[in-house]
């Protein structure tokens, strides 16, 4: 008797029921787009993130150009702001940054394009199982760590190489940033010559190519977007750069190209007016910000690089 | 037919080419152990100048102007809060936006601007995110040189980390999960909260650890938004003190975390300090390879483990 319920020549059940299970589907949809719409706004949480960046750095720069016109900001040769014969040079700040990056990129660039062939052409599959984590751990340590190597290891070893080199100087800052940023350049390059795919390789050995002919000139020209935008990866790291620079480059403003003297880069100086006490709403409080949007404008010039490097030199297979 | 000095040519280039490819081989061990070497003189000439500096009182002891009686008791006990809100704040909204750009995010032009956007937030230096905290957190909203400022800036910069293992780990799920799903009747917040995020949890936990290992050793954000780097004192625990202190009274405390601590450390001339800098060191290094191991093992697990 029961079966017969369920059987589908049976008229369906008129009445409460059904309008009580459309009801709870018109709440069910409701609660979906409630829900739709939380996640909408986590989502689009970054772009407001984003606009209070340029905001806030904008704001506070917009007072001090009021006082320190444009063109002393970029042509001046000398930062004194916090003395009272103030200048504003952004120069000065800039010659440091450009001269560590410089280093560091000079030991990033070619050693993390070598580990990268190496893994990603040459490596059997257990070295790169443990050599990729190790990598990570690598670009894991906190840069204070760093500085402090630089510091207290690095400058005495080089001291006795060069003995003029001042206990605070940009070259072992550079070089430690340096090896600081081969697991980011190294990582990405090997994830853009892996995707080159498996054909390529094929086809270049069966012409009698060795591994390192097939590498250097059938998979490095065929990954040239991604390791271009490894490397642009690389330089807005190292730009971004600031406690190993805060501990080891000395934090005084020179303006110079030499590493191996001392030096201040923008975001040591950063670091520099925040240690101090500068009332709200100083002067000096709004250098940082100017020194910031300097910041904030090169490392988005270096991502549109990248991302018009990653356009032109795509390679689609 | 080959002659004999043909052959002998030949062989001498692919001799030439093999000896090219084992110099090349070489060469990128060579650079590899660059790396290996710098980290392990790093973390032995730390461990030699710190770890006998490593004692029960240099955990339970507050920073002092003598060095051999200093002690990081204020800066982890910083680290911790600072780390939990950070996560509490973090974890959910990177989540969030990582399921909505892979489950319900429409193609249109809202969507790139968030995608663009979010490759573009991990490319601002995280000093850039102290001065938006300086300016926001800080002065705007008033919450002042505190605990609350410091979590929420690092959040911040930790956010677009959470949202690519998000989505990566979301990816990893193949279709016919959600078909299954829907084709069952389910909503897209029940193929969400049953199916999706359960199996993407592990590849989440691995994003979400190593976005914790990064903001632990930040310094920088935090020295901007002008932590103090002398607290011997800590945070009133909830309900302590007289009067009463409310539940989430330490959140406002002036605070000081484990780099900032080593940093003033590092920055002094005497020698003493420098031992307590990399004891401080050791112990931060240590954490942060701990968790960068956990997060590891994690996704090796996941990987040994999930067959779809």
């Amino acid at each position: 008797m029961t079966a017969s319920a369920s059987m589908p020549s049976d008229p369906l059940p008129l009445g409460s029921g059904i309008s009580d299970r459309l009801s709870k589907k018109a709440s069910r949809h409701i609660k979906e787009r409630i829900i739709e719409a939380l996640l909408f706004a986590a989502a689009a949480f970054s772009v407001f993130v984003t606009i209070a960046i340029v905001y806030v750095l904008v704001k506070e720069s917009w007072v001090f150009f009021e006082t320190v016109p444009l063109s002393d900001f970029l042509f001046d040769t000398q930062w004194t702001p916090l003395f009272d014969d103030a200048h504003y040079g952004i120069m000065v700040l800039l010659s440091g940054t450009l001269t560590s990056s410089g280093v560091a990129l000079l030991v990033a660039i070619p050693l993390g394009t070598i580990i990268a062939i190496y893994l990603s052409e040459f490596a059997g599959f257990k070295v790169r199982e443990i050599a990729k984590p190790f990598l990570e751990l690598l670009g894991g340590v906190p840069t204070i760590v760093y500085g402090y190597f630089a510091l207290t290891f690095l400058t005495p070893i080089l001291q006795k190489i060069y003995p003029d080199l001042p206990g605070f100087n940009l070259l072992s800052a550079g070089l430690v940033m340096g090896i600081m940023i081969i697991p980011y350049v190294a990582s990405l390059s090997e994830d853009a010559m892996r995707a080159v795919p498996m054909s390529l390789r094929e086809g270049s050995y069966a012409m009698g190519a060795t591994r390192l002919q097939t590498a250097l000139w059938v998979v490095t020209p065929a990954a040239t977007s991604g390791i271009a935008s490894a490397y642009i990866l690389g330089i807005s790291r190292a730009v971004g750069e600031t406690m190993i620079l805060a501990v080891a480059a000395g934090m005084q403003p020179n303006l110079t190209f030499n590493p191996t003297e001392p030096g201040a880069t923008i975001t040591s100086y950063i670091v520099q007016v925040a240690l101090g006490d500068l009332p709200h709403g100083s002067i000096g409080y709004q250098t940082i910000f100017a020194a910031g949007l300097t910041l904030l404008l090169m490392t988005l010039a270096f991502n549109l690089l990248g991302y018009w490097l990653r356009k032109r030199f795509r390679e689609v297979y | 037919m080959l002659k004999a000095a043909d052959l002998e040519a030949i062989r001498a280039i692919i001799a030439r080419a093999k000896r090219w490819d084992l110099f090349f081989s070489l060469l990128g061990i060579l650079s590899l152990m660059v790396g290996v070497l710098t980290f392990t003189v790093l973390f032995v000439d730390m461990a030699i100048q710190g770890v006998p500096r490593l004692s029960l009182d240099f955990f339970t002891s507050f920073p002092s102007r003598r060095a051999e009686n200093a002690g990081i008791l204020s800066a982890w006990v910083g680290t911790v809060l600072v780390m939990m809100v950070t996560a509490l704040s973090a974890v959910p909204l990177g989540v969030a936006a990582g399921v909505y750009l892979e489950e319900y995010a429409p193609k249109n032009w809202m969507t790139d601007i968030i995608e663009i956007n979010i490759s573009n937030l991990a490319g601002i230096p995280s000093i850039v995110y102290g001065l938006l905290a300086l300016g926001l957190f800080v002065y705007y909203f008033g919450f002042g040189q505190s605990i609350l400022s410091a979590g929420l800036t690092l959040a911040l910069l930790i956010l677009p980390v959470i949202i690519v293992a998000t989505r990566e780990a979301i990816r990893a799920i193949p279709q016919s999960i959600h078909e299954g799903s829907y084709a069952c009747g389910a909503t897209t917040w029940q193929t969400v909260s049953d199916h999706i995020l359960p199996y993407s949890s592990a590849g989440i936990l691995t994003g979400v650890i190593i976005g914790m290992a990064r903001a632990i050793g930040e310094t920088a954000p935090i020295i901007t938004i002008g932590a103090l780097t002398f607290i011997a004192f800590l945070p009133t625990a909830p309900f302590a003190g007289d009067p009463p202190a409310g539940l989430f009274e330490w959140i406002f405390a002036p605070f000081t975390v484990m780099p900032i601590q080593m940093f003033n450390w590092t920055s002094r001339p005497e020698a003493a300090f420098t031992v307590n800098a990399a004891a401080a060191g050791f112990v931060l290094v240590f954490m942060t390879l701990a968790m960068n191991g956990l997060a590891i093992y994690v996704r090796y697990r996941l990987r040994k483990n999930i067959k779809w």
